[in-house]
Protein backbone atom coordinates (compact mmCIF):
# COMPACT_ATOMS: atom_id res chain seq x y z
CA UNK A 1 0.00 0.00 0.00
CA UNK A 2 1.18 3.51 -0.71
CA UNK A 3 1.96 5.64 2.26
CA UNK A 4 -0.14 8.49 3.63
CA UNK A 5 2.36 10.93 2.19
CA UNK A 6 0.99 10.22 -1.28
CA UNK A 7 -1.91 12.57 -0.56
CA UNK A 8 0.58 15.36 -1.22
CA UNK A 9 2.71 14.76 -4.29
CA UNK A 10 6.37 15.73 -4.05
CA UNK A 11 6.64 18.55 -6.66
CA UNK A 12 9.86 17.02 -8.00
CA UNK A 13 7.82 13.98 -9.14
CA UNK A 14 5.29 15.96 -11.18
CA UNK A 15 5.56 15.59 -14.97
CA UNK A 16 2.41 17.39 -16.08
CA UNK A 17 -0.20 19.50 -14.37
CA UNK A 18 -3.21 21.02 -16.06
CA UNK A 19 -6.67 22.38 -15.34
CA UNK A 20 -9.49 20.96 -17.49
CA UNK A 21 -12.33 23.51 -17.72
CA UNK A 22 -15.90 22.32 -17.32
CA UNK A 23 -17.51 21.13 -20.56
CA UNK A 24 -14.24 20.33 -22.31
CA UNK A 25 -12.30 17.16 -23.07
CA UNK A 26 -8.72 16.03 -22.63
CA UNK A 27 -6.55 13.11 -23.60
CA UNK A 28 -3.01 12.07 -22.91
CA UNK A 29 -0.83 8.97 -22.95
CA UNK A 30 0.04 8.05 -19.37
CA UNK A 31 3.36 6.23 -19.36
CA UNK A 32 3.72 2.95 -17.49
CA UNK A 33 5.04 3.65 -14.02
CA UNK A 34 3.52 7.10 -13.78
CA UNK A 35 0.23 7.97 -12.10
CA UNK A 36 -2.63 10.12 -13.33
CA UNK A 37 -4.20 12.03 -10.45
CA UNK A 38 -7.56 13.59 -11.23
CA UNK A 39 -8.72 15.98 -8.55
CA UNK A 40 -11.65 18.28 -7.95
CA UNK A 41 -10.30 21.60 -6.64
CA UNK A 42 -13.82 23.05 -6.74
CA UNK A 43 -15.69 19.76 -6.22
CA UNK A 44 -17.13 17.92 -9.21
CA UNK A 45 -20.42 16.54 -10.48
CA UNK A 46 -18.60 13.76 -12.30
CA UNK A 47 -16.75 13.26 -15.55
CA UNK A 48 -16.67 10.47 -18.16
CA UNK A 49 -13.59 8.45 -18.98
CA UNK A 50 -12.24 5.93 -21.50
CA UNK A 51 -8.82 4.27 -21.69
CA UNK A 52 -6.80 2.11 -24.08
CA UNK A 53 -3.43 0.39 -24.39
CA UNK A 54 -1.58 3.33 -26.00
CA UNK A 55 0.77 0.97 -27.86
CA UNK A 56 -2.09 -1.06 -29.36
CA UNK A 57 -5.39 0.76 -29.13
CA UNK A 58 -7.47 -2.26 -30.15
CA UNK A 59 -6.82 -3.37 -26.56
CA UNK A 60 -9.16 -1.32 -24.44
CA UNK A 61 -10.89 -0.91 -21.12
CA UNK A 62 -13.62 -3.50 -20.59
CA UNK A 63 -16.29 -2.51 -18.10
CA UNK A 64 -17.91 -5.94 -17.89
CA UNK A 65 -14.63 -7.82 -17.39
CA UNK A 66 -13.55 -5.25 -14.80
CA UNK A 67 -16.80 -5.80 -12.87
CA UNK A 68 -17.00 -9.58 -13.03
CA UNK A 69 -13.30 -10.21 -12.37
CA UNK A 70 -13.60 -8.12 -9.19
CA UNK A 71 -17.17 -9.20 -8.35
CA UNK A 72 -18.28 -5.58 -8.12
CA UNK A 73 -19.69 -3.06 -10.58
CA UNK A 74 -18.35 -0.03 -8.71
CA UNK A 75 -14.78 1.24 -8.68
CA UNK A 76 -12.85 2.32 -5.61
CA UNK A 77 -9.37 2.23 -4.05
CA UNK A 78 -7.55 -1.07 -4.54
CA UNK A 79 -9.45 -2.04 -7.67
CA UNK A 80 -8.07 -2.40 -11.18
CA UNK A 81 -9.22 -1.30 -14.61
CA UNK A 82 -8.91 -4.37 -16.82
CA UNK A 83 -8.50 -4.40 -20.58
CA UNK A 84 -10.32 -6.87 -22.81
CA UNK A 85 -7.08 -8.85 -22.99
CA UNK A 86 -7.02 -9.91 -19.35
CA UNK A 87 -4.40 -7.29 -18.48
CA UNK A 88 -4.33 -4.29 -16.19
CA UNK A 89 -4.50 -0.76 -17.61
CA UNK A 90 -4.74 1.22 -14.38
CA UNK A 91 -4.60 0.50 -10.64
CA UNK A 92 -6.69 2.73 -8.38
CA UNK A 93 -4.00 3.43 -5.80
CA UNK A 94 -5.82 6.23 -4.00
CA UNK A 95 -9.41 7.40 -3.97
CA UNK A 96 -11.00 9.82 -1.55
CA UNK A 97 -14.47 9.49 -3.10
CA UNK A 98 -15.45 5.85 -3.72
CA UNK A 99 -18.18 3.96 -5.61
CA UNK A 100 -17.54 5.38 -9.06
CA UNK A 101 -20.16 4.47 -11.69
CA UNK A 102 -19.59 2.07 -14.59
CA UNK A 103 -23.21 1.22 -15.51
CA UNK A 104 -24.85 4.41 -16.73
CA UNK A 105 -22.84 5.32 -19.80
CA UNK A 106 -22.40 8.86 -21.01
CA UNK A 107 -24.41 11.91 -21.97
CA UNK A 108 -25.19 12.58 -25.62
CA UNK A 109 -26.93 15.29 -27.64
CA UNK A 110 -30.38 13.88 -26.84
CA UNK A 111 -29.89 13.52 -23.10
CA UNK A 112 -28.39 17.00 -22.88
CA UNK A 113 -31.17 18.59 -24.94
CA UNK A 114 -33.78 16.92 -22.74
CA UNK A 115 -32.14 18.22 -19.58
CA UNK A 116 -30.71 21.61 -20.47
CA UNK A 117 -32.56 22.61 -23.64
CA UNK A 118 -31.25 22.88 -27.17
CA UNK A 119 -27.88 24.48 -27.68
CA UNK A 120 -24.38 23.61 -28.76
CA UNK A 121 -23.02 25.10 -25.55
CA UNK A 122 -24.07 21.97 -23.69
CA UNK A 123 -21.25 19.73 -24.81
CA UNK A 124 -21.99 16.04 -24.21
CA UNK A 125 -19.63 13.27 -23.19
CA UNK A 126 -20.21 11.32 -26.38
CA UNK A 127 -19.46 14.32 -28.59
CA UNK A 128 -16.38 15.11 -26.52
CA UNK A 129 -15.20 11.51 -26.82
CA UNK A 130 -15.73 11.61 -30.60
CA UNK A 131 -13.70 14.82 -30.92
CA UNK A 132 -10.88 13.60 -28.69
CA UNK A 133 -10.72 10.29 -30.55
CA UNK A 134 -10.95 11.88 -34.01
CA UNK A 135 -7.64 13.63 -33.33
CA UNK A 136 -6.06 10.21 -32.91
CA UNK A 137 -7.71 8.79 -36.03
CA UNK A 138 -10.19 6.90 -33.88
CA UNK A 139 -13.97 7.01 -34.05
CA UNK A 140 -17.23 5.74 -32.67
CA UNK A 141 -16.27 2.09 -33.05
CA UNK A 142 -13.61 2.88 -30.44
CA UNK A 143 -16.16 4.03 -27.87
CA UNK A 144 -17.11 1.33 -25.40
CA UNK A 145 -19.00 1.55 -22.09
CA UNK A 146 -17.20 4.16 -20.01
CA UNK A 147 -16.38 4.99 -16.40
CA UNK A 148 -18.03 7.92 -14.66
CA UNK A 149 -15.64 9.03 -11.95
CA UNK A 150 -16.87 11.11 -9.02
CA UNK A 151 -20.43 9.82 -9.49
CA UNK A 152 -22.26 7.13 -7.55
CA UNK A 153 -25.24 5.33 -9.06
CA UNK A 154 -26.59 2.60 -6.79
CA UNK A 155 -28.67 -0.42 -7.83
CA UNK A 156 -31.71 -1.30 -5.71
CA UNK A 157 -33.07 -4.77 -4.88
CA UNK A 158 -35.03 -5.07 -8.14
CA UNK A 159 -32.29 -3.70 -10.36
CA UNK A 160 -33.38 -0.07 -10.60
CA UNK A 161 -30.66 2.55 -10.93
CA UNK A 162 -30.67 5.02 -8.06
CA UNK A 163 -28.87 8.34 -8.43
CA UNK A 164 -26.92 8.79 -5.20
CA UNK A 165 -26.26 12.43 -4.47
CA UNK A 166 -22.65 11.69 -3.65
CA UNK A 167 -20.17 13.58 -5.72
CA UNK A 168 -16.66 14.83 -5.27
CA UNK A 169 -16.15 17.44 -2.55
CA UNK A 170 -13.54 20.14 -2.81
CA UNK A 171 -10.13 18.45 -2.88
CA UNK A 172 -11.32 14.91 -3.61
CA UNK A 173 -9.11 12.95 -5.99
CA UNK A 174 -8.36 9.57 -7.55
CA UNK A 175 -4.92 8.19 -8.39
CA UNK A 176 -4.70 5.92 -11.42
CA UNK A 177 -1.32 4.20 -11.69
CA UNK A 178 -0.57 3.23 -15.28
CA UNK A 179 0.37 -0.46 -15.50
CA UNK A 180 1.08 -0.14 -19.23
CA UNK A 181 1.29 2.91 -21.49
CA UNK A 182 -2.33 4.01 -21.35
CA UNK A 183 -4.23 6.44 -23.56
CA UNK A 184 -6.66 8.21 -21.22
CA UNK A 185 -9.57 10.19 -22.67
CA UNK A 186 -11.85 12.24 -20.45
CA UNK A 187 -14.88 14.43 -20.93
CA UNK A 188 -15.47 16.90 -18.12
CA UNK A 189 -19.23 17.00 -18.48
CA UNK A 190 -22.00 16.37 -15.91
CA UNK A 191 -23.07 12.79 -15.26
CA UNK A 192 -25.90 11.76 -17.58
CA UNK A 193 -28.16 10.95 -14.62
CA UNK A 194 -27.33 14.10 -12.67
CA UNK A 195 -30.82 15.57 -12.16
CA UNK A 196 -29.62 19.17 -11.97
CA UNK A 197 -31.12 21.18 -14.88
CA UNK A 198 -28.21 23.61 -14.72
CA UNK A 199 -25.21 22.86 -16.91
CA UNK A 200 -22.37 23.92 -14.65
CA UNK A 201 -19.47 21.43 -14.77
CA UNK A 202 -16.57 22.64 -12.64
CA UNK A 203 -12.91 22.55 -13.58
CA UNK A 204 -10.98 19.45 -12.68
CA UNK A 205 -7.22 19.07 -12.37
CA UNK A 206 -5.01 16.42 -13.92
CA UNK A 207 -1.56 15.77 -12.52
CA UNK A 208 0.78 13.15 -13.97
CA UNK A 209 3.57 12.16 -11.60
CA UNK A 210 6.36 9.64 -11.34
CA UNK A 211 5.20 6.86 -9.09
CA UNK A 212 7.47 5.35 -6.46
CA UNK A 213 8.36 1.72 -7.17
CA UNK A 214 5.64 -0.51 -5.81
CA UNK A 215 6.40 -2.72 -2.86
CA UNK A 216 5.87 -6.46 -2.69
CA UNK A 217 2.77 -5.93 -0.56
CA UNK A 218 1.29 -3.41 -3.02
CA UNK A 219 -2.48 -3.41 -2.39
CA UNK A 220 -3.53 -3.35 -6.04
CA UNK A 221 -1.15 -6.10 -7.16
CA UNK A 222 -1.94 -8.48 -4.33
CA UNK A 223 -5.54 -7.90 -3.24
CA UNK A 224 -6.88 -11.21 -4.64
CA UNK A 225 -5.84 -14.17 -6.83
CA UNK A 226 -7.46 -12.50 -9.84
CA UNK A 227 -5.31 -9.38 -9.39
CA UNK A 228 -2.18 -11.51 -9.16
CA UNK A 229 -3.09 -13.29 -12.40
CA UNK A 230 -4.02 -10.00 -14.09
CA UNK A 231 -0.54 -8.71 -13.33
CA UNK A 232 1.04 -11.99 -14.42
CA UNK A 233 -0.62 -11.46 -17.81
CA UNK A 234 0.47 -7.79 -17.88
CA UNK A 235 4.05 -8.58 -16.88
CA UNK A 236 4.21 -11.30 -19.56
CA UNK A 237 3.13 -8.75 -22.16
CA UNK A 238 5.95 -6.41 -21.17
CA UNK A 239 8.46 -9.25 -21.21
CA UNK A 240 7.35 -9.86 -24.80
CA UNK A 241 7.75 -6.17 -25.69
CA UNK A 242 11.13 -5.83 -24.04
CA UNK A 243 12.39 -8.96 -25.82
CA UNK A 244 11.45 -7.32 -29.12
CA UNK A 245 13.34 -4.16 -28.17
CA UNK A 246 16.55 -6.04 -27.41
CA UNK B 1 -44.59 -19.85 -17.45
CA UNK B 2 -44.82 -21.65 -20.74
CA UNK B 3 -48.61 -21.32 -20.65
CA UNK B 4 -48.24 -17.53 -20.53
CA UNK B 5 -46.04 -17.73 -23.56
CA UNK B 6 -48.66 -19.56 -25.61
CA UNK B 7 -51.47 -17.24 -24.47
CA UNK B 8 -49.80 -13.98 -25.26
CA UNK B 9 -47.97 -15.03 -28.31
CA UNK B 10 -49.72 -15.55 -31.60
CA UNK B 11 -46.65 -16.50 -33.60
CA UNK B 12 -47.29 -19.84 -35.29
CA UNK B 13 -44.18 -22.00 -35.64
CA UNK B 14 -45.58 -23.33 -38.93
CA UNK B 15 -45.39 -19.81 -40.36
CA UNK B 16 -41.75 -19.31 -39.43
CA UNK B 17 -39.28 -18.52 -42.21
CA UNK B 18 -36.36 -19.95 -40.22
CA UNK B 19 -36.29 -22.64 -37.55
CA UNK B 20 -32.96 -24.17 -36.60
CA UNK B 21 -31.18 -25.60 -33.58
CA UNK B 22 -27.84 -23.98 -32.82
CA UNK B 23 -25.59 -26.59 -31.23
CA UNK B 24 -23.88 -25.96 -27.91
CA UNK B 25 -20.75 -23.77 -27.99
CA UNK B 26 -21.41 -22.42 -31.51
CA UNK B 27 -21.63 -18.90 -33.02
CA UNK B 28 -24.43 -17.59 -35.27
CA UNK B 29 -24.82 -14.31 -37.13
CA UNK B 30 -27.62 -13.27 -39.42
CA UNK B 31 -29.47 -10.27 -40.82
CA UNK B 32 -32.86 -9.75 -39.14
CA UNK B 33 -35.01 -7.40 -41.19
CA UNK B 34 -37.13 -4.61 -39.78
CA UNK B 35 -40.41 -6.03 -38.49
CA UNK B 36 -39.18 -9.61 -38.27
CA UNK B 37 -39.30 -11.38 -34.91
CA UNK B 38 -36.57 -13.66 -33.61
CA UNK B 39 -37.37 -16.17 -30.89
CA UNK B 40 -34.56 -17.71 -28.86
CA UNK B 41 -35.49 -20.90 -27.02
CA UNK B 42 -33.36 -22.17 -24.14
CA UNK B 43 -34.01 -25.83 -24.92
CA UNK B 44 -32.20 -27.39 -21.99
CA UNK B 45 -32.59 -24.53 -19.51
CA UNK B 46 -29.92 -22.46 -17.80
CA UNK B 47 -28.00 -21.76 -21.02
CA UNK B 48 -26.44 -18.31 -21.40
CA UNK B 49 -26.90 -16.86 -24.91
CA UNK B 50 -24.45 -14.01 -25.51
CA UNK B 51 -25.79 -11.48 -28.00
CA UNK B 52 -24.61 -8.33 -29.78
CA UNK B 53 -26.74 -6.39 -32.27
CA UNK B 54 -25.62 -3.97 -35.00
CA UNK B 55 -27.49 -1.47 -37.15
CA UNK B 56 -27.12 -3.23 -40.53
CA UNK B 57 -26.83 0.12 -42.33
CA UNK B 58 -24.08 1.41 -39.99
CA UNK B 59 -22.20 -1.26 -38.11
CA UNK B 60 -20.55 1.37 -35.89
CA UNK B 61 -24.01 1.99 -34.46
CA UNK B 62 -24.29 -1.04 -32.19
CA UNK B 63 -25.99 -2.31 -29.07
CA UNK B 64 -25.21 -0.21 -26.02
CA UNK B 65 -25.70 -1.79 -22.62
CA UNK B 66 -25.41 1.52 -20.72
CA UNK B 67 -27.88 3.34 -22.98
CA UNK B 68 -30.33 0.44 -22.70
CA UNK B 69 -29.97 0.30 -18.91
CA UNK B 70 -30.20 4.05 -18.44
CA UNK B 71 -33.17 4.61 -20.72
CA UNK B 72 -35.30 2.14 -18.75
CA UNK B 73 -33.68 2.89 -15.38
CA UNK B 74 -33.09 -0.80 -14.66
CA UNK B 75 -30.16 -3.13 -15.22
CA UNK B 76 -32.20 -6.16 -16.36
CA UNK B 77 -33.67 -6.93 -19.76
CA UNK B 78 -37.22 -8.30 -19.93
CA UNK B 79 -40.54 -7.88 -21.72
CA UNK B 80 -40.86 -4.32 -22.98
CA UNK B 81 -37.16 -3.50 -22.92
CA UNK B 82 -36.05 -1.44 -25.88
CA UNK B 83 -32.54 -2.41 -26.93
CA UNK B 84 -30.77 0.86 -27.69
CA UNK B 85 -27.76 1.52 -29.88
CA UNK B 86 -24.82 3.76 -29.07
CA UNK B 87 -26.25 6.41 -31.43
CA UNK B 88 -29.56 6.37 -29.57
CA UNK B 89 -31.61 4.24 -31.97
CA UNK B 90 -33.91 1.40 -30.93
CA UNK B 91 -32.48 -1.72 -32.55
CA UNK B 92 -35.00 -4.24 -31.22
CA UNK B 93 -37.80 -4.55 -28.68
CA UNK B 94 -38.29 -7.46 -26.30
CA UNK B 95 -41.86 -8.49 -27.14
CA UNK B 96 -42.12 -11.39 -24.78
CA UNK B 97 -40.00 -13.17 -22.21
CA UNK B 98 -40.85 -16.23 -20.15
CA UNK B 99 -37.62 -16.14 -18.12
CA UNK B 100 -38.22 -12.88 -16.23
CA UNK B 101 -34.88 -11.15 -16.48
CA UNK B 102 -31.71 -11.25 -18.49
CA UNK B 103 -28.26 -9.82 -17.83
CA UNK B 104 -26.41 -7.07 -19.68
CA UNK B 105 -23.71 -6.23 -17.10
CA UNK B 106 -21.55 -9.36 -17.06
CA UNK B 107 -20.20 -9.22 -20.60
CA UNK B 108 -18.88 -12.15 -22.60
CA UNK B 109 -16.32 -14.71 -21.52
CA UNK B 110 -12.98 -14.62 -23.29
CA UNK B 111 -9.87 -16.75 -23.12
CA UNK B 112 -8.14 -13.76 -21.56
CA UNK B 113 -10.71 -13.01 -18.86
CA UNK B 114 -11.00 -16.73 -18.12
CA UNK B 115 -7.24 -16.79 -17.49
CA UNK B 116 -7.63 -14.05 -14.89
CA UNK B 117 -10.78 -15.39 -13.28
CA UNK B 118 -10.08 -19.11 -13.15
CA UNK B 119 -6.34 -19.72 -13.70
CA UNK B 120 -3.80 -18.95 -16.41
CA UNK B 121 -4.13 -22.44 -17.90
CA UNK B 122 -7.84 -21.76 -18.63
CA UNK B 123 -6.88 -19.60 -21.58
CA UNK B 124 -7.00 -22.67 -23.80
CA UNK B 125 -10.72 -23.16 -23.26
CA UNK B 126 -13.25 -22.07 -25.88
CA UNK B 127 -14.98 -18.76 -25.11
CA UNK B 128 -17.64 -16.39 -26.39
CA UNK B 129 -15.19 -13.81 -27.74
CA UNK B 130 -13.71 -16.57 -29.94
CA UNK B 131 -17.20 -17.26 -31.29
CA UNK B 132 -17.86 -13.57 -31.83
CA UNK B 133 -14.65 -12.96 -33.77
CA UNK B 134 -15.19 -16.07 -35.88
CA UNK B 135 -18.69 -14.94 -36.90
CA UNK B 136 -17.81 -11.25 -37.35
CA UNK B 137 -14.98 -11.93 -39.80
CA UNK B 138 -17.47 -12.93 -42.50
CA UNK B 139 -18.99 -9.44 -42.29
CA UNK B 140 -15.66 -7.63 -42.45
CA UNK B 141 -15.94 -6.87 -38.75
CA UNK B 142 -13.70 -7.64 -35.81
CA UNK B 143 -12.55 -6.84 -32.32
CA UNK B 144 -13.35 -3.14 -32.63
CA UNK B 145 -16.99 -4.17 -32.88
CA UNK B 146 -17.09 -5.92 -29.50
CA UNK B 147 -18.76 -4.11 -26.61
CA UNK B 148 -20.71 -5.11 -23.52
CA UNK B 149 -23.35 -7.58 -24.65
CA UNK B 150 -26.64 -9.12 -23.57
CA UNK B 151 -26.61 -12.48 -21.81
CA UNK B 152 -30.03 -13.95 -22.36
CA UNK B 153 -31.07 -16.55 -19.76
CA UNK B 154 -28.12 -15.58 -17.51
CA UNK B 155 -28.62 -14.44 -13.91
CA UNK B 156 -26.28 -11.72 -12.65
CA UNK B 157 -27.75 -9.89 -9.65
CA UNK B 158 -26.13 -6.61 -8.58
CA UNK B 159 -26.42 -5.53 -4.93
CA UNK B 160 -26.74 -2.02 -3.60
CA UNK B 161 -23.03 -2.00 -2.79
CA UNK B 162 -22.22 -3.01 -6.36
CA UNK B 163 -21.52 -6.69 -5.65
CA UNK B 164 -21.95 -8.57 -8.90
CA UNK B 165 -21.78 -12.29 -9.49
CA UNK B 166 -22.85 -14.85 -12.07
CA UNK B 167 -25.09 -17.21 -10.12
CA UNK B 168 -27.32 -20.20 -10.81
CA UNK B 169 -29.70 -19.67 -13.67
CA UNK B 170 -33.40 -18.89 -13.45
CA UNK B 171 -34.21 -20.17 -16.92
CA UNK B 172 -36.36 -23.31 -17.14
CA UNK B 173 -36.01 -25.69 -20.08
CA UNK B 174 -38.06 -24.21 -22.92
CA UNK B 175 -37.78 -20.59 -21.78
CA UNK B 176 -38.20 -18.18 -24.66
CA UNK B 177 -37.49 -14.58 -25.49
CA UNK B 178 -39.02 -12.86 -28.55
CA UNK B 179 -37.25 -9.88 -30.12
CA UNK B 180 -38.74 -7.69 -32.84
CA UNK B 181 -36.32 -5.84 -35.10
CA UNK B 182 -37.10 -2.11 -35.26
CA UNK B 183 -34.62 -1.66 -38.10
CA UNK B 184 -32.52 -4.02 -40.22
CA UNK B 185 -30.02 -5.47 -37.76
CA UNK B 186 -27.12 -7.89 -37.75
CA UNK B 187 -27.72 -10.28 -34.88
CA UNK B 188 -24.67 -12.01 -33.40
CA UNK B 189 -24.89 -14.95 -30.99
CA UNK B 190 -22.37 -16.96 -29.07
CA UNK B 191 -24.06 -19.97 -27.52
CA UNK B 192 -21.87 -19.71 -24.45
CA UNK B 193 -19.28 -22.48 -23.94
CA UNK B 194 -18.30 -21.41 -20.39
CA UNK B 195 -17.77 -24.33 -17.98
CA UNK B 196 -16.12 -22.51 -15.07
CA UNK B 197 -19.20 -20.87 -13.56
CA UNK B 198 -22.91 -21.73 -13.22
CA UNK B 199 -24.08 -19.68 -16.24
CA UNK B 200 -24.57 -22.85 -18.28
CA UNK B 201 -25.05 -25.23 -15.34
CA UNK B 202 -21.49 -26.44 -16.20
CA UNK B 203 -22.97 -28.11 -19.28
CA UNK B 204 -23.44 -25.99 -22.43
CA UNK B 205 -26.55 -27.03 -24.37
CA UNK B 206 -28.19 -26.27 -27.76
CA UNK B 207 -30.67 -23.45 -28.34
CA UNK B 208 -33.39 -23.04 -30.97
CA UNK B 209 -33.73 -19.98 -33.19
CA UNK B 210 -36.99 -19.17 -34.96
CA UNK B 211 -37.67 -16.17 -37.20
CA UNK B 212 -41.03 -14.83 -38.42
CA UNK B 213 -41.65 -12.20 -41.05
CA UNK B 214 -43.49 -9.04 -40.11
CA UNK B 215 -47.19 -9.76 -39.63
Amino acid sequence: MLSESQFNIDPSLVIWDEIIPGGTYWSRIIKKGTTLRISAPEGSRGFSFLCYNADNIIERYNTADTAKIQFNAFLKKGKLLYSDMGRVLFSITEDTCGNHDTLSGCSNVSTNSAKYGEGSFYRSSRDNFLLALAKRNMGKRDIMPNVNWFAHVAVDSIGNLVWAEQMASVGDFIDLRAEMNVLAVLSNTPHVLDPSPIYDPTSIQVTVWNTPAYRNDDLCRTSCPEAIRGFQNTDAYFEELSALAR
Amino acid sequence: MLATSVQSNELDPKQAIYDQVLPARRPWMQLIKKGQTLRIIDLGGNQAVDVLIYNAADQGDRYSAPDTIRNQGNIFITTGTKLYSSDGNVLMTVLHDTCGKHDTSGGACSRESNSVRYGLEKKWLHACVENYLYALKDYGMGKQDLVSNINFFMNVPVSEDGTLQIVDGISEPGSTVDLRAEMDVLFLISNCPQINNPCNAYNPTPIQLVIWDAV
